[in-house]
């Protein structure tokens, strides 16, 4: 496994990580084994998309698609150029998704997972196009898809193409469900901006990890806008599910479980 | 106002901002006839910062979503300075789901900030209204033609922007976030909001060239009146070469027309 992780340090010695939100320290081995939970409080770190593959398909069964597919400067954006290249060289990816085949549970299916390492998980075109030929690709092969979404929002660097990535995807999606396949979306922290507001939100079946921040606007934009105080909980998984919003909120150890029981249901 | 080509960037986006300019309410007003406006989206509420409706283009029947901000203090605060919340693109789903069902072409009239920013909003869900409005306009089956009238503001006007022709008043702006929240996250300093407004390329222009809109209004050295004709005629024109499209080509080339963006 490649270990980066957004809310740890790691330790001079690299083996011990001090947990952000607890303040105390694990050793790496023991998180690993433990789903990327901390073992003191329970809170769950960010994951790689390499690593939630790892947990998520079965052994040896993920093919990789579109893996060098890599965005350009469309709005020749300043500085852009720059920030791709430090954002490929810290997270080692070319872009801020992977996509791909895999089994999950026995049953073949259609992966994508956004990666927070990546500019947050932005939305930029090369991530727009890889998630809609996934689709394409899917929609052809009659297979289900399951998409896990971390993402920032937009990638302002990209301007309006950023923006109409929403409409190309969410043409994709639709295109698949009218064939009649299976759309899972797996909804982790953080999912928010335009990704919350086209395909995190057009899954059939909406999943979310515990706790994982979920929303359109962002919650201190609203603060400042409205100067309104936001209530305890507010914009979290249990939030949503309150209101309406999701289906499931699954624990990441039995996520690969219920998702492979949702696949086996829908198997034609 | 000055000739096209000398408005900067930024200006363009304080003409689209003005709130002397005309927003979906007037072009209803001035375009379309026997206007009967529809309320509420059957589920929570009615959003007065969209304003949907049926009349009459030329003598033919439309069905019209319009963004709009109101003229008086009173009516802004109604209408939340157009900035529609869940509740308001749910009714524009249902309004356009309505015109498929008796064939109607669509019109949408966009101009606002962006989607209203709150915690009531994110509650009912403001995500999943604008993430279903562009799933499903991707497959409504009577042509849908979008004008930007005034700020065209992110995932809150795309959704009303999926459509067969996207057509743009001269100095309307359409871009990814506001120049201010773009200088002000990218370089600390939402002053610089005139440079950040150059570099999102977010003039009509721009969206032109980058083949994101289909037609372009004039504006300089036209009156208020020219320039609703001129786009009253553009839409009438759009909507009859649409409708000789059968429904699988139509839908194809709206499928199409977003799919080349950024491949
Ligand atoms: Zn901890």
């Amino acid at each position: 496994m490649k270990g980066i992780f957004d809310f740890l340090k790691i330790g001079a010695d690299k083996t011990e990580v001090l947990c952000k939100k607890c303040g105390k320290e694990t050793s790496r081995a023991k998180l690993e084994e433990n789903y990327m939970i901390c073992p003191e409080c329970g809170a769950y770190l960010r994951m790689g998309a390499y690593e939630r593959l790892e947990m998520i398909t079965d052994k040896d069964t993920f093919e990789e698609s579109d893996k060098d597919l890599k965005g350009g400067d469309p709005i020749n954006f300043p500085g852009y150029d720059k920030k791709l290249d430090e954002a490929r060289k810290n997270s080692g990816l070319p872009e801020g998704v992977v996509c791909g085949t895999a089994e999950i549970g026995g049953i073949k299916c259609a992966l994508f997972v956004m990666d927070s390492k990546f500019m947050m998980g932005s939305m930029g075109s090369a991530v727009g196009e890889k998630i809609t030929r996934l689709f394409e690709n899917a929609t052809k092969q009659k297979l289900p898809v399951v998409g896990f979404t971390t993402s920032g929002g937009a990638r302002m660097q990209e301007g309006i193409f950023s923006l109409m990535q929403m409409a190309k995807v969410s043409g994709a999606v639709k295109r698949h469900s009218d064939g009649g396949n299976l759309y899972i979306t797996v909804l982790t922290d953080p999912t928010t901006g335009g990704v919350t507001a086209s395909f995190a939100m057009q899954g059939d079946i909406i999943i979310a990890e515990p706790g994982a921040l979920i929303g359109f606007a962002g919650a201190r934009v609203i603060e400042q806008t409205t100067g309104e105080k936001l209530p305890a909980g507010f914009q979290r998984s249990e939030f949503l599910l309150e209101h309406g919003f999701v289906d499931i909120i699954e624990e990441r150890r039995r996520l690969k479980y219920t998702i492979a029981n949702i696949l086996a249901i829908h198997k034609k | 106002m000055a000739t096209s080509e000398k408005i900067s960037a930024y200006e363009r986006v304080q003409a689209a901002r003005s709130s002397a300019r005309p927003m979906g309410g007037h072009y209803i007003k001035h375009m379309i006839d026997n206007f009967i406006e529809f309320h509420g989206d059957r589920r929570f509420g009615d959003d007065a910062a969209i304003i949907g409706g049926i009349g009459f283009l030329n003598q033919k029947p439309v069905t019209v979503i319009a963004m709009e901000r109101g003229n008086t203090i009173e009516e802004r605060m109604k209408r939340k300075f157009g900035c529609p919340a869940p509740e308001g693109y749910r009714k524009a789903l249902r309004l356009m789901k309505e015109a498929e069902k008796f064939k109607r072409p669509i019109i949408c009239f966009i101009g606002s900030s962006g989607a209203y920013c709150g915690i009531d909003a994110e509650k009912r869900g403001q995500g999943e209204a604008i993430a279903e409005n562009l799933f499903e306009m991707m497959g409504i089956k009577t042509p849908i033609i979008s004008v930007i009238v005034g700020e065209g503001g992110s995932g809150g006007a795309l959704a009303l922007g999926i459509c067969d022709t996207a057509i743009m008043l001269e100095n309307s702006v359409y871009s990814v976030i506001s120049p201010e929240g773009c200088a002000s996250i990218i370089w600390k300093d939402s002053s610089k909001a005139p440079e950040a407004a150059e570099a999102l390329k977010l003039t009509s222009h721009d969206l032109y060239d980058f083949g994101v809109i289909e037609k372009i209004i004039v504006e300089s050295d036209r009156t208020t009146e020219e320039i609703c004709s001129d786009l009253k005629s553009a839409i009438i024109s759009e909507i009859f070469s649409k409708e000789k499209m059968s429904e699988e080509e139509l839908l194809s080339a709206r499928y199409e027309k977003f799919r080349k963006i950024g491949a």
